[in-house]
């Protein structure tokens, strides 16, 4: 049920902001492609997952949130994470295993946190791999956050498959019973790993899930980030008046394998061509262009930032050192001497605010 | 007789089983289409078709349920978790379904949960946990884990024609590194029957899973230093045979006791006391335990390696045992 041009939120949308998007955009892809580059090389440890195709929707999910929200990504939602402000420097660190990384080498991609000091800064509270899990999770950081008094929104996303959980239900069922600010994203990418979802539910449409937890829902083209962000903050307002949680439906697909190791032979060809002429960052793109928010000059001035500033993130995590295997058994528990630390940067479209550029990050020690 | 890997003696073990009987079918997350992750279950939707190779949704504790319940109705479920950290998700199911069905109303209950467990590939915390002493702790499960294709055919085929819910852990990390000649035709090897993987009279090694591997290197670099070691590989931890390993150390007076898995709460401490408790007369050195740090497994090559057992660990601790 999309709403009427009127009421969209984004109308009120700045031009810095519109740029912004479309920076970001950009960057979550440029970082994708310098990590897919150090995967063929071999330094990518482990497996490399990418969200070439959901770029839009992660990105304009995360840019409806205030910056003291809580986001919570899976592995495929890397621009959820760049919106919120973590240090492209520390994905590319996880994803090498550095000892530099946030979780200084103990976890992968984007299984990292980061609470800050006080109140002030993004709340990113990293996955794991057991799909669902986060749900119940996000529901419970939303129900601190009201016990305290504190007008937070946490948003966090599944796939496809990861619906058919039963922490996904269960943190649902909860959140929705407590009215819970929490604001779900259920990516319908068209696969999980090989099963298409025809095979992982029998409705024809990802957001109806939440009929049965009769909370707000909506389906929207998670290729149409303007589309993507004008649902996420009708849910992120509606979840900071207390009106309980919502859950948005993105369409999109997975235009990789489920990692870089799979083939998918499996995903027609003429599927993902359909899919490619539909590539979000295009599309914003020539919608801004359209619009005239911006002219080409603008946007290839853009590009180059994103791709230089990925290039030069990479560089540095590259030469990042290892873990100390001496530090191994350091802080399994509490009371331990483990202390990891995220960067959290803003973008250079935030400089009118009274903020730093990209370059010159505040570094936050949790 | 053929040469093939580990995972191809999982693969036969499935097939053979399922042309025995057609009452055994397959449930899993990508094992039809696209023929299970590590492809395992490659080519079994063409011979077997979709009533008896079902891919199912994410959803653990569904489909082992689910599993449990068409065998009650009389078929043979084998039920593969993609990793087995993910068998954490049915839990429930198998420990206060599947386990205790036979003690409450004499069903049984033929299961078989597969799952692919242990590290040493940099996983990371969630794909790399041997979580066998979960279950070891739980009466009417019977937990397996092979160290070799000959094993991992025999006791996959024993595993299926059991009538109890039985946990079978594939090591993933000897999937493709382990090779052997294994006959073509139907074997079992028996649930609950250790093997003497290495003759010895110095110090009996009691190990299972990836470790037998380690376990026999050290055996061979001992050997050269003029140490015979017993490599005994427990192969079932429940049933467990504990006349092999005591018959073994009635012989070497000394024991040591490997597992990939974490130390505290391990299944090694289970075999220790045995050892302690039924063979303190003969021992000569105190029943020592290698095994992982207790911490959860980092992603991290340098920290993997220094968390896990390794050669060097067991070799350092053999030539404690040995020297006490
Ligand atoms: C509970 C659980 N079971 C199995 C897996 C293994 N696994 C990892 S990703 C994946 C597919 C996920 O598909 P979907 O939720 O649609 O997300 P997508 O990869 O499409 O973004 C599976 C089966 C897991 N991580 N967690
Ligand atoms: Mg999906």
């Amino acid at each position: 049920m999309p709403a009427t041009t009127a009421t969209r939120p984004s109308d009120e949308l700045s031009r810095d902001q519109r740029l912004e998007l479309f920076y970001f955009a950009r960057l979550t892809r440029d970082i994708e492609e310098r990590l897919a580059l150090l995967y063929r090389q071999n330094k990518v440890v482990g497996g490399l997952y990418r969200s070439l195709g959901q770029e839009g929707e992660s990105v304009a999910s995360a840019y409806a949130l205030a910056e003291n929200d809580a986001v919570a990504a899976l592995i495929r939602n890397l621009g959820s994470v760049i919106v919120q402000g973590i240090r492209p420097r520390a994905i590319f660190a996880q994803y090498m295993a550095k000892g530099t990384s946030p979780t200084h080498g103990r976890d992968l991609n984007l299984h990292f946190s980061h609470i800050p000091n006080g109140d002030d800064g993004p709340i990113v509270i990293g996955p794991i791999s057991t799909l669902g899990d986060l749900v119940p999770v996000m529901a419970g950081v939303g129900l601190g956050a009201r016990m305290r008094r504190r007008r937070l929104v946490a948003m966090t996303y599944i796939g496809d498959g990861g619906t058919s959980t039963g922490a996904f239900h269960e943190g649902m069922n909860f959140a929705a019973v407590q009215k819970l600010p929490l604001v779900v994203i259920a990516e319908d990418n068209k696969y999980a790993y090989s099963t298409p979802v025809s095979q992982q539910m029998a409705i024809p449409r990802i957001d109806q899930r939440a009929e049965a937890y009769g909370i707000p829902h909506e389906m929207v083209d998670g290729n149409d980030m303007l589309a993507v962000y004008d649902a996420s903050k009708r849910a992120v307002d509606l979840a900071r008046q207390g009106a309980g949680p919502s859950l948005i439906g993105v369409d999109t697909m997975r235009m990789r394998g489920h990692a870089e190791h799979d083939d998918m032979r499996y995903v027609s060809k003429p599927l993902l061509d359909a899919w490619e002429a539909r590539d979000p960052i295009t599309r914003y793109r020539a919608h801004l262009i359209e619009t005239e928010v911006a002219t080409e000059t603008d946007l290839v001035e853009i590009e180059a930032m994103s791709r230089q500033y990925a290039e030069d993130e990479a560089g540095l995590a590259e030469a990042d050192p290892g873990p100390d295997p001496a530090t191994v058994a350091d802080g399994v528990v509490a009371g331990g001497h483990f202390q990891p630390s995220v960067e959290i940067v803003r973008s250079p479209f935030r400089v009118k605010r009274g903020a730093s550029r990209h370059t010159q990050p505040t570094v936050v020690h949790p | 007789m053929a040469v093939i890997t580990y995972l191809n003696a999982i693969s036969q073990a499935l097939r053979g089983e399922m042309r025995r009987d057609e009452n055994v079918i397959l449930l899993g997350e990508d094992i039809a289409v696209f023929g299970g992750a590590f492809k395992v279950t490659r080519g079994f939707l063409e011979e077997f078709g979709e009533d008896r190779v079902i891919d199912t949704p994410i959803s653990e504790s569904g489909f082992t349920g689910a599993a449990c319940g068409a065998a009650v109705e009389g078929l043979r479920p084998v039920v593969e978790f993609q990793f087995a950290d993910f068998i954490a998700c049915a839990f429930d199911q198998i420990v206060n379904y599947a386990a205790k069905n036979y003690y409450r109303w004499g069903i049984p209950m033929p299961v078989v949960f597969r799952g692919p467990s242990g590290g040493g590939f940099r996983g990371g915390p969630y794909h790399s946990q041997n979580p066998e002493a979960w279950f070891t702790h739980v009466p009417g499960l019977k937990v397996v884990q092979p160290s070799t294709p000959y094993d991992a055919k025999g006791l996959l085929a024993a595993a299926i024609r059991d009538n109890n819910p039985v946990i079978y852990f594939e090591h993933k990390h000897l999937y493709r590194r382990i090779k052997e000649d294994v006959p073509d035709e139907d074997y079992v090897v028996p649930l609950g029957v250790a093997d003497v993987k290495r003759a010895g009279s110095s110090l009996t090694i009691v190990t299972y899973g990836a470790m037998v591997h380690e376990s026999l290197a050290v055996a061979e670099r001992l050997s050269g230093e003029g140490a015979e070691c017993e490599v005994i590989d427990l192969r079932s931890l429940s049933p467990l045979d504990r006349d092999t390993f005591l018959t073994s150390v009635r012989k070497t007076s000394r024991a040591l006791v490997v597992h990939e898995a974490q130390l505290t709460g391990g299944f090694g401490g289970e075999v220790a006391a045995i050892i302690a408790q039924e063979a303190f007369d003969v021992l000569d050195a105190p029943v020592t335990r290698v095994a992982a740090l207790d911490v959860p497994s980092p992603f991290a090559a340098a920290l993997e390696d220094a968390m896990l057992p390794t050669q060097e660990k067991i070799y350092a601790a053999a030539k404690e045992v040995l020297e006490y």
